[in-house]
This record gives structure tokens, sequence and C-alpha cells, in this order.
């Protein structure tokens, strides 16, 4: 065993753990599609008073196309997304437009045939679990809040905050790079950063697997950020524990510059990178929820126990002491 | 709870397969090995006489009954004219020949194929003690006397026999030795004098007679072994050099001192062998074997099949094997791959192309064929008619390769044909999508992971031992299900994620 990296001690969570333990166990099926659907999902936020991006319109099948000018109409900007897609794929925003041509966000310069291509793309399935036919979402594109303009090229920054039972238990920001090609995806190069669930401060940054202090582009400081409403942030991730019933779920937030925290997406098969970003295992933080009788609690009570469990993790002792 | 009831269920999947494997390979003797063959020995027992006047003959031939330490594969008569019984006395069985009018130079046969099992043991009821033969002045007191010293240089049955033998084989013989040897001359003699003897300490013994056995006999000695009951088993002697245990080239052939064979209405009858050795699939052998047990597993076997569902269902049971080894490389090594069982069938298509050869080809048609998909890109088509125009190109392709191949004389490209092609285009089509969304690194990762994978199971799926050992004994998947099953409790990290968690990890 010594010939191997001792992950065990820090509480790494593997994906075998992840899907065997916490998924299986606390992840019904059923309720999958409450979030792999994202028209389920905004339309259970709406319901439930939980702000999501507004939603412009639908295009379910092809023919629905030609409704698309009508959607976007009064819009000069807009986000298109597939209802079924996973991992930030099959993802255009765009960010203007002049007559028949619109331009993305990171620049690129798309056609009204381009963007029909990519819905019919779409609607085939191409970015949908199993190549399944899918929908397009039309929707409110974020203004994303400027303080993080220093820290991020292009695209969205976005904030992912695990919850077990309710308690948020880990979070980072995820701040879109030059190599992400403006998506905010650690596997494509993108930053990573831990936040620090108690207090909303970047602690740990990574591009990556390796650790780094300043964005790769713009070479400001990503360690000690405070992020702007964080307590709200909190507990919109713990209030969606209880509109999906989902045990162990990873809660996608944007900062909109005016209309405050957005609820992105949900993931019911939260990545495992957010414990490199944070440089602690999700493991010890769970172990201690998992030793509780959580049902029943209200949701700032499960916010107070998710600062408790980063407080017992042992390497945040550890860190407060070489403090 | 679940992770018990894993256990339990695993547990006894692993113990039903494990029986079942071992009823077979044990008790039925179905070998491991498909190349394995047996040594047969086929003995054949010619019975001649002679009838100088046309008139009734029968002929008597002992045959053997259960020959321990050997199993009776088959047996069959030749008497022209002659009407055959087989007559099973508890007295050993015999082979009766009758014909009413005959005269002249009578030939019978009978032949019979034998193989080694050591597991077979006799079935001759355990003896009564003899009496005490009562034999004419001086035999009797030189056989009490004989017997009353050898008595005293003994301490058991095994002992006592040995040292009657070794007195019995004297060159230089002692008194009483000479005499009661005077009048046997013959080994069979010598032996039957032995079980006198041997009676007259009241230990019960029996001679076997025995068809010596070597390659390519063509007279076959009969010689006597003698058999001592010592309470428990029988134990053999050499009468005529006192050797313990049965000589390995003898197969016994019918127990008592009884002739062979048994003429009436003849004259000159003489019974003579000869063996002839010979190699047989050690898998006939055990299949007959099982029929002749009653056993109804191979009526429920796969080799019950016809031939052309056998070699399909060859490589099927080799499916869930695969299966198990993608678990292993993707939940306990961490390889990527595209598809889940993509590899799987991979493996079967190389089957059927040889490893380079399909290697080579499967490499080719898909870096063409993702260009196409690159190229088809361009065009805007939707995601159906796309895939399509993928799988005609593929044909295509293919269809090239295997012409071209040909004229260039190699003939790889041409069982190419039966290549499952939809899978190919779907590994195009998913690899191109993982290109696009993840990047090229990330789909020929991907694309590596699912060829490495897919030639490891071409190997594994190449040794010919496990083939045999899975298609003869299925039930072995049985343990494979078992093992698939603990595998997926298994929750602690992936090999690949030592790497990737490397910056967390504890100091040691």
């Amino acid at each position: 065993m010594s010939l191997l990296p001792d992950l065990k001690s820090p509480g790494v969570m593997g994906i075998n753990s992840r899907n065997g333990n916490y998924i299986m166990r606390y992840n019904p099926r059923r309720l999958f599609p409450l979030v792999d659907d994202k028209l389920i999902s905004k339309d259970l936020a709406v319901q439930n008073g939980l702000p999501v991006p507004e939603l412009y319109g639908v295009i379910r099948m092809l023919h629905d196309i030609r409704k698309f000018d009508q959607i976007v109409e009064s819009k000069e900007d807009f986000v298109l997304k597939p209802v079924h897609g996973s991992g930030g794929n099959g993802i255009m925003v765009i960010g203007g437009r002049s007559r028949d041509r619109y331009r993305t966000t990171t620049g690129k310069i798309v056609t009204r045939d381009e963007i029909a291509h990519h819905m019919e793309n779409t609607l085939g399935g191409q970015f949908s679990l199993g190549g399944q036919p899918d929908q397009v979402l039309v929707e409110y594109r974020v203004k994303f809040d400027p303080v993080f303009d220093h820290v991020s090229y292009l695209g969205v920054p976005d904030i992912r905050i695990i919850v077990f039972k309710g308690v948020p238990v880990m979070a980072m920001i995820r701040l879109p790079t030059r190599s992400s090609d403006g998506k905010a995806n650690l596997h494509m190069g993108g930053v990573g950063a831990g936040i620090d669930i108690r207090t909303g401060i970047t602690t740990n940054a990574v591009v990556g697997t390796s650790p780094m202090h300043e964005h790769p582009d713009t070479g400001s400081p990503v360690v000690g950020l405070k992020i702007p409403h964080w307590d709200d942030m909190l507990e919109i991730a713990s209030r969606c524990y209880e509109i999906t019933g989902l045990g162990y779920l990873g809660v996608d937030l944007v900062l909109d510059a005016a209309l405050g925290p957005l609820i992105l997406e949900m993931n019911a098969r939260p990545g495992l990178n957010i414990q490199i970003a944070n440089a602690a295992g999700l493991l010890p933080r769970l172990h201690f929820l998992e030793a509780l009788e959580l049902d029943g609690m209200s949701v700032p009570d499960r916010i107070a126990l998710g600062k408790e469990a980063t407080n017992r993790d042992p390497r945040e002792i550890a860190r407060m002491a070489v403090a | 709870m679940n992770r018990r009831h894993t256990f339990v269920l695993a547990a006894c999947l692993f113990l039903a397969g494990t029986s079942l494997f071992l009823y077979k390979a044990r008790t039925l003797g179905l070998p491991l090995d498909g190349a394995q063959e047996t040594e047969v020995w086929t003995m054949e027992a010619h019975v001649s006489f002679h009838r100088d006047s046309v008139g009734a003959a029968k002929a008597h031939l002992r045959i053997p009954e259960n020959p321990f330490g050997y199993r009776i594969a088959n047996e069959n008569f030749v008497s022209r004219g002659y009407g055959l019984t087989v007559d099973e006395r508890t007295t050993g069985r015999q082979a009766l020949w009758a014909v009413r009018k005959v005269a002249g130079e009578q030939s019978l046969y009978y032949r019979l194929s034998v193989y080694a099992d050591p597991t077979r043991k006799g079935s001759l009821p355990k003896p009564t003690f003899p009496k005490v033969p009562e034999l004419e002045e001086p035999y009797y007191s030189a056989m009490m006397d004989l017997t009353s010293h050898v008595r005293e240089q003994s301490a058991d049955i095994l002992t006592f026999t040995s040292a009657l033998l070794r007195r019995l084989n004297d060159p230089t013989p002692e008194e009483n030795v000479s005499l009661l040897r005077a009048e046997a001359r013959t080994p069979m003699q010598r032996s039957k004098l032995a079980v006198t003897l041997l009676a007259g300490a009241r230990i019960p013994a029996e001679i076997v007679q025995c068809v010596q056995l070597g390659e390519d006999r063509r007279t076959a000695e009969v010689l006597p072994i003698l058999a001592v009951h010592n309470g428990d088993d029988w134990i053999y002697f050499d009468p005529q050099t006192g050797e313990l245990g049965f000589p390995p080239n003898l197969f016994p052939w019918a127990w008592g001192s009884k002739p062979l064979i048994d003429v009436s209405g003849g004259r000159g009858d003489m019974v003579e062998f000869s063996v002839v050795r010979s190699l047989q699939p050690t898998m006939e052998i055990a299949q007959e074997r099982a029929a002749s047990l009653g056993s109804k597993i191979p009526e429920f076997s796969l080799l019950a099949l016809p031939l052309r569902t056998q070699s399909v269902y060859g490589v099927i049971v080799m499916i869930p094997l695969g299966a198990l080894l993608v678990v292993l490389l993707r939940n306990f090594i961490g390889i990527r791959t595209v598809g889940t069982f993509m590899p799987v069938l991979i493996a079967i298509a190389f089957r059927e192309t040889q490893l380079l050869g399909g290697l080579m080809f499967f490499t080719l048609i898909i870096m063409v064929g993702l260009g196409i998909r690159a190229y088809l890109e361009h065009l805007r088509l939707l995601l159906v008619p796309r895939l399509a125009s993928v799988l005609t190109v593929v044909v295509i392709l293919m269809t090239l390769v295997s012409i071209a191949s040909h004229r260039m004389g190699v003939d790889t490209g041409l069982s190419v044909a039966l290549f499952p092609m939809v899978i190919l285009t779907m590994m195009i089509e998913r690899m191109s999508v993982t290109w696009e969304e993840l990047g090229a690194r990330d789909a020929i990762t991907e694309g590596m992971g699912t060829m490495m994978t897919a030639v490891l199971i071409y190997l594994v799926m190449g040794v010919a031992v496990i083939r045999h050992v899975l298609f003869v004994f299925p039930e072995l998947l049985l343990l494979i299900l078992a093992a698939t099953l603990l595998a997926g409790r298994y929750t602690g990290f992936r090999l690949t994620e030592y790497r990737r968690f490397k910056a967390m990890a504890a100091e040691q």
C-alpha cells in the first residue's frame, strides 16, 4: 500500500466511493429527471421561489426552429442550452447581434444558419446522454457581477456547492481561462478555487491539478477572494435539496450583477475535482454528517451544520493550528 | 445490509459454480485441457479350437467385469455363425458362444478397450476366512511346518505373505518348500500353491489373472497376481518375486484361478491375447464415461448442441469474461473507454481479423471515419443522416480495403467483411463528439483506452485453455458473475485516481 500515495487519511472520495456509497444510496434514480431535465428543474425552482435565469422559450422539435426568431426578437443577448446536456456541453452563449449575425461571448461570429444547425444537432441528441432526442432552452444570459472581472477570461464564472442532505459541505468557484475557451470547466483548463463554507472566501486554487495563486490570464490573485451574497448562495443550495430530494447534490450558481445569485443547474453526479480545488477530501465532512440525524432540520440549522463540518475537518484543524 | 446480501449471493454462486465444476472435472473426468489425450488399451482375446466332426460346440470365455484401476470404454464380440450370450453371474462375467453344427478350425474374438482410472476399485465382496485345506501327508505336515515358521518371522498378513513368497521362491529351498513346490512349476501353479498355503494360515487369498499391457503386443502373456485380503483391503503381490503392489503394466482380466476358457465339443482349445495401445481425446472418453455413469450432464451441455451452434457459443461464453475484464480495467484501474462494452465487441471482431491486421484496419478506418465526419460537419447535416453517411462511408472503405488487400495477396482484409461495422460507426461518432466537446486529447485517450482494453480481452479470449474450460464448464460463468458482483461493491480508489489526487496525498 505504501507504494501508492496515501489518499485515505485526507479522506479523498474516489469515483467508486461516490457512485457506490453516495449517489446510489442518497439519490434515488426516479429523482434524476428533476435535475437532468433542465426544464423540469427550472420549473421546480420557479414554483418554490428560487432564483433562476428567465426562460425565453423552448425549441422542442425541428419544426419549432422557425419560432426561434420570434423568441429572441426583442433580446439582445441570450443562451442556448440542451435540456438534457451535461458538463456544459452544447451551450451557446450569444452576447450581441446585428441582423442575421450573432456574436458569441468568446468573440466568434455565427450566422443564423449556424445557430439553426447547432439547434438541429441538439434536438438530434448530440449533447444528451446516450444520444436521446433533446430540446433546446433559450434563456436569459447572466450579466455576471463585475467582482469577478479581474479573475475570469470571457465566460461566466460559476459557483459549485456540494450539498449533502441539505447541508452545504464544500464549495468552489470555477473561473474560465483562455485555454478553457471561456468555459468554467476545470477539466478543460479552467481555474478552480475552493471556497471556505464558513466565510465565503477562496482559500486555495488549482489549474488542472496543480496549485496556483494568480489567474493565468489576468494575473490577479484568486485566493482570498470574497464571494458576495455568500449566505444567500448557501441558503439556495440548501433549499435545492428540499425541492429535489436528492441527498447528494451539486448546485451550480452564477452571480448576476442585477439579480444576485441564480441557479444555473443542478447535478446528481457532481464531480470530484472540487476536492483538489479545496485541497481537502469530502469524506471527513460526509462521515461527520452521516452520523447525525438530519431529517426535519431547518435550512439555517443545516447551514450551521455545514460550517461545523468544516470546523471539524482534520485538514482544517491542522491548517488552523499552523496559523 | 446490501453489502452482506451481495457477499452471500456471491458466495452461493461461487459454491454452486465450483461444486458443479468439480463434479464434472473429478467425477465425470472432463479434462481441463481440450487437447489432452488418454492412453487407451485395446485387448483382443482370440479363442481357437478344433472340432473334428460336424456337431455342436460351446465355448466359455471369462471376460472382465469392473476391472479395478481401469474403466471399460467399449467391448465387442466377433463370432461368425455362433450364438452369443453374456452371462453376468456373481462368479464373474462370461461370454458364451454356442453353435449346433460346426467342424474344423474355429476362431472367436472378444475385443475390449480400456483406459486407466485410478479411482476405480474392485467390487469383489469381502471374503470369509478359508478353512485349513485338507492335504495328504506329507504335504499337510510340510504346510503346517512352513506356515508356523513363517508366522514366527512375521507380524501381520502383509509381512506373512511376503515372507511366505520369499521362501517359496528361494532358489535353494528348504526341505518343506521343495516338497510342496515339486508339483508347482508354472507361475499359475505356484500362485495356487501360495493360496493353499495362505489358507493353511487361514488368510483369505485369491488369484487375479492379468493380461500384460505393452506397446503393440502381438501375443500378450497372462500372468497371475496374488491378492491377499488383510481384513480391510486387497493387497497384491507378484507371486514370483514377492513384490508388493499391483504392477502398472498389468490389466486384471478375471478373478480366480479357473481357466479363462472352457470349450466343450472341441479340442486343442486355447486363448491368445494381443494388445494395442492408442491415444484418444480425453474429452470423448469422458463424455462416453459420463453417459455410461447415467449422468444427464452430457445431454445438457453445450457439447450436445449442433456444431454450428457450438462454435457460436464458444464465443458467447467468453463475453462475460470480457465484461469482467472491462469492469476491472474501468473500476479498479480507471482506464477510459469509448462506450462501456465496446472493447468486448471489438475484441470479438479481432478474432476474425487477427490481432495485428484488425488493429491496423480498425485504426485506419476510425481515422478516416473521423476525418469524414469532420468534413460532413461542414455540410450541416442532421445527426441521424450524418451517422448514416458515416456508416455508408465505412462500408465503402471496408470494401476498398478488402479488395486492395486481396489484390496484394494479404487475406486478412477478407475476413473483415464480418466486422461489426455498426460498432465502428458508433465508435467514430462517439469519438468525434468527445473530440469536439472535450478536445482531441480526451478523444485519443478514450480511443487508445478502448483499443488497449480490446487487445487485452482478445489476448485473454485467445488462451485455448480458458476457451475450452468456459465452453466445457459453462457453470464457471457463475464464478465470473460472483466476481463481478463483488467488484460492484468495490468503493475504493481507482489506480488512476492516485495520480489525479496526488497533490492531496498525505505525507508518508
